[in-house]
This record gives C-alpha cells, sequence and structure tokens, in this order.
C-alpha cells in the first residue's frame, strides 16, 4: 500500500496499521492463535489519532472475551493511537470457517486439529455423527471422539489409534 | 410493539438459559465421570454468556438503569419469567440429560426462527445460540440414546426421568398475548408453528432410545408468567444470589 503522509505528530507516532498490531494480540486461552488468525476482529476503522475496532465473540459464555479487549487497548495504546475503542458485534455469528490458512497451520503445529469446514445440513446429528479428525501428530484419520467438550469451550477431545496419542480438535461451528 | 412487550420477552428467553445454566453448573465437581463434569460446565457457560447478552439487552430496553447483573441477582422469584421445567432439582444424571434434551430440542427450534428475527441484537444472539444448542442437543441426545437402549437400569432411570418431566413441556409451545405481540411485529416466531420440528426430533430419539412417551397430559398453566413458580426456584435464587444480596455491588 502506498502511504500518504499527512503529515503531524500522532501518524508519525504510530507503530502500525490496526490489523498488523492486532496481529500480535494473542488468544489468551490458544496464545498460537493472534485474534486476527482467529477471525474475530471484524472491523478497525483509523480516524485521526483514534482508532474504532469491532470483535465477535467466539462462544457466547467465552470467559476471554473481556481479556481480549483489554489487550486490544493495550496493543493499539501502545502502538500510539490516543483512543481506542472497542466494539462488540454479534453479526453476523462467528464461525470457525473465518479462521485464516496460517492460523490453522500453527494449531496443527501446537497440537491441536484445526477445525474443518462448518456444514450446517449435518450440524444436528444426534447419534449417527462419524465426525472422523485427523491426527495433528501423526495424520491418521484412525480416531475416536472421547469427549465433545474440552478444556476450553472452542474444544473437543480426541484419541488417535494409530499414534496412540489423545488429542484436542478446534470443534468447526 | 412496547419496550415494555419486548422486555418481558427478553426476559423470558434470558432466565430460562440462566436459571438452566445455573442448574448445570451444579454438576460441576459432582459430574459422573471427568468427561461429563468439564461437557456441563462447558454447557452452563453458554446458557449462562446467552443469559448475560439477552438481559443485557432486557434492561437497555427497559431503561431504568439495570444491567444484566442487576436483573440476575436482584430480582425475586415472583419476577422470573422462565419454564418450571428448567427449575427443577437435577435429579440423577438420566433426569438432568432427559430435562436437557427436551429443552435443547426446544432451543434449536427456537434459536433457529428467532435468527431472522426483525430485532437485530437478537437475531445476533440467536445465531450464536443455535450454534451451540446445536451441539448441545446432540451431547444430551446422544445420553437419552445410551440410558434409554443402555442396561435395565439405566432404561428404567430414563424412563422414570421422562414420565416426570413431560408435564412440564406443556408450555414451552403455549403463546400468550405477549408472544402475539412480539410475532406479529417479527420479534419473535410464531410458538406455535415451532411444536412440530420438536415433536418429530424427540419422537425420533425416544424411539431409538425404546423410550415410550408418557400418556400423561402436559400441565398448561400460565401462573409462571406471573411469577408463580414451583418451590424449587426460590431454593436455586437463595444459592444463587446470597452474594450480591449480603454484599451488594461486590466485585472481584
Amino acid at each position: 500500500m502506498v502511504g500518504v503522509e499527512t503529515g503531524g505528530g500522532a501518524e508519525a507516532r504510530r507503530g502500525g496499521e490496526p490489523l498488523d498490531i492486532l496481529r500480535t494480540v494473542m488468544d489468551p486461552e490458544v496464545p498460537v492463535l493472534s485474534i486476527v488468525d482467529l477471525g474475530i476482529v471484524r472491523g478497525a476503522e483509523v480516524n485521526g489519532d483514534t482508532v474504532r475496532v469491532d470483535i465477535t465473540p467466539t462462544y457466547s459464555g467465552c470467559p476471554a472475551m473481556r481479556v481480549i479487549e483489554e489487550d486490544v487497548i493495550a496493543a493499539l495504546k501502545a502502538a500510539g493511537y490516543r483512543e481506542v475503542a472497542v466494539h462488540t458485534v454479534f453479526q453476523p455469528a462467528w464461525t470457525t470457517d473465518w479462521m485464516t490458512e496460517e492460523g490453522r497451520t500453527r494449531l496443527r503445529e501446537y497440537g491441536i486439529a484445526p477445525p474443518g469446514r462448518t456444514d450446517t445440513a449435518t450440524l444436528i446429528q444426534i447419534g449417527r455423527g462419524t465426525r472422523r479428525v485427523a491426527c495433528p501428530f501423526c495424520g491418521s484419520q484412525d480416531t475416536e471422539v472421547k469427549s465433545e467438550f474440552g478444556s476450553t469451550a472452542c474444544k473437543s477431545l480426541h484419541v488417535c489409534h494409530a499414534c496412540r496419542q489423545p488429542f484436542e480438535h478446534f470443534k468447526a461451528i | 410493539m412496547s419496550h415494555a412487550s419486548l422486555f418481558e420477552y427478553l426476559l423470558r428467553l434470558g432466565d430460562d438459559r440462566l436459571i438452566l445454566g445455573h442448574r448445570l453448573s451444579e454438576w460441576c465437581g459432582h459430574g459422573p465421570i471427568l468427561e461429563e463434569d468439564i461437557a456441563l460446565a462447558n454447557t452452563a457457560l453458554d446458557f449462562i454468556g446467552q443469559a448475560n447478552l439477552l438481559l443485557g439487552l432486557a434492561g437497555t430496553v427497559e431503561g431504568q438503569g439495570r444491567d444484566a447483573d442487576a436483573l440476575a441477582y436482584l430480582r425475586d422469584a415472583t419476577a422470573f419469567r422462565n419454564h418450571p421445567l428448567v427449575e427443577l432439582p437435577n435429579g440423577d444424571y438420566a433426569f438432568t440429560m432427559m430435562r436437557s434434551f427436551l429443552f435443547d430440542a426446544y432451543d434449536v427450534q427456537l434459536t433457529g426462527a428467532l435468527q431472522r428475527s426483525s430485532h437485530g441484537d437478537l437475531a445476533g444472539i440467536a445465531a450464536k445460540g443455535f450454534k451451540e444448542a446445536s451441539y448441545h442437543v446432540r451431547h444430551s441426545g446422544e445420553w437419552v440414546l445410551r440410558f434409554g437402549d443402555g442396561t435395565a437400569e439405566s432404561h428404567r432411570r430414563a424412563q422414570e426421568a421422562l414420565d416426570e418431566l413431560w408435564r412440564w413441556t406443556g408450555t414451552l409451545f403455549m403463546p400468550d398475548d405477549f408472544d402475539r405481540e412480539l410475532a406479529a411485529a417479527g420479534v419473535a416466531p410464531d410458538l406455535a408453528s415451532l411444536q412440530a420440528g420438536w415433536q418429530a426430533m424427540v419422537a425420533d430419539v425416544l424411539a431409538r432410545a425404546t423410550l415410550e412417551v408418557p400418556r400423561v397430559v402436559p400441565l398448561t398453566g400460565r401462573g409462571y408468567r406471573r411469577g408463580e413458580h414451583t418451590e424449587h426456584l426460590g431454593h436455586l435464587l437463595a444459592e444463587m444470589q446470597v452474594l450480591q444480596r449480603q454484599h451488594p455491588g461486590a466485585r472481584w
């Protein structure tokens, strides 16, 4: 992008564009994922030396949202933005389909199987699901769901029959 | 549609979630196995999160300066608008899962329709709620299958739970004047239109679970809409609200 110097203090002091700065703000519960990789930053608008950031929650009860909000404000203020307003938006609802490819790769390297594409047609399959998740360690498809719920709302627990490794999966929703 | 009607409606939605979320949270540290302990804590968190959003919106609509915490912790039982189904004590795990299944199957229908609400914030909250309801019902429904089609003992307990709970499902699809006013404004779905989807899902799972639909006629009294609850709600609130009642405005 071609930078246009509008001259003056605040512009010069800034440590970068908001989205680039937000790429350094990590999800407190999955610290290899930035909030941009996670897809919860829905917009960042600069007006002079103030910036407005729209974020959307992953889950209704996600306990990390307030921490994320504080981290966003701290990061942007440290980069020279004088005023930072963080707004929570609900529409459209967050989906794991918004997670970046880079984020998915980092998750896998961290030992968490990344989410597949969401499939709303088969979302509600009571007792008929055969949702296979590839093992993030050996890549085998010979895995089994142990629990739909894991250490945080966004993950489920699995075990790999090929390498005998238990692992977490970032659920597709 | 008046602000008072919208406030009333949001209380109904929020209170169901707050009370069921609290009931499920009572299993925290007491789950039959570790995975279930975690599952119910997660599900409770979803419901309490939804309640926080809905009651927060209700407070804004009301415009009297009450926030979600004030509505959750500083109202008495007579001001709560939840269905009696969600306030019943947990019982054993079959009872808890059966109650959740009957509610979750309703919640899938309700949040699915509310995503198209003419009220933007409500539609957004519902869109997230629908995703959550979808895996809630998968979890509770699979336990109904496991219990019903399991051992003689688990089958007996699941059937007993169903027999007790069935009478409390009667109010879920019974609209009153508020529901009709909200439906006419496009804010809420026509409750009666959701019933067929609920019945189909419940009948399918119960049949596969080898459980019998009880013959008891569900209760249809609307007293709970005026704050007439079972004795159980007062006990629940006493525990849930004790900290804010003893130390008003306490924060951490």
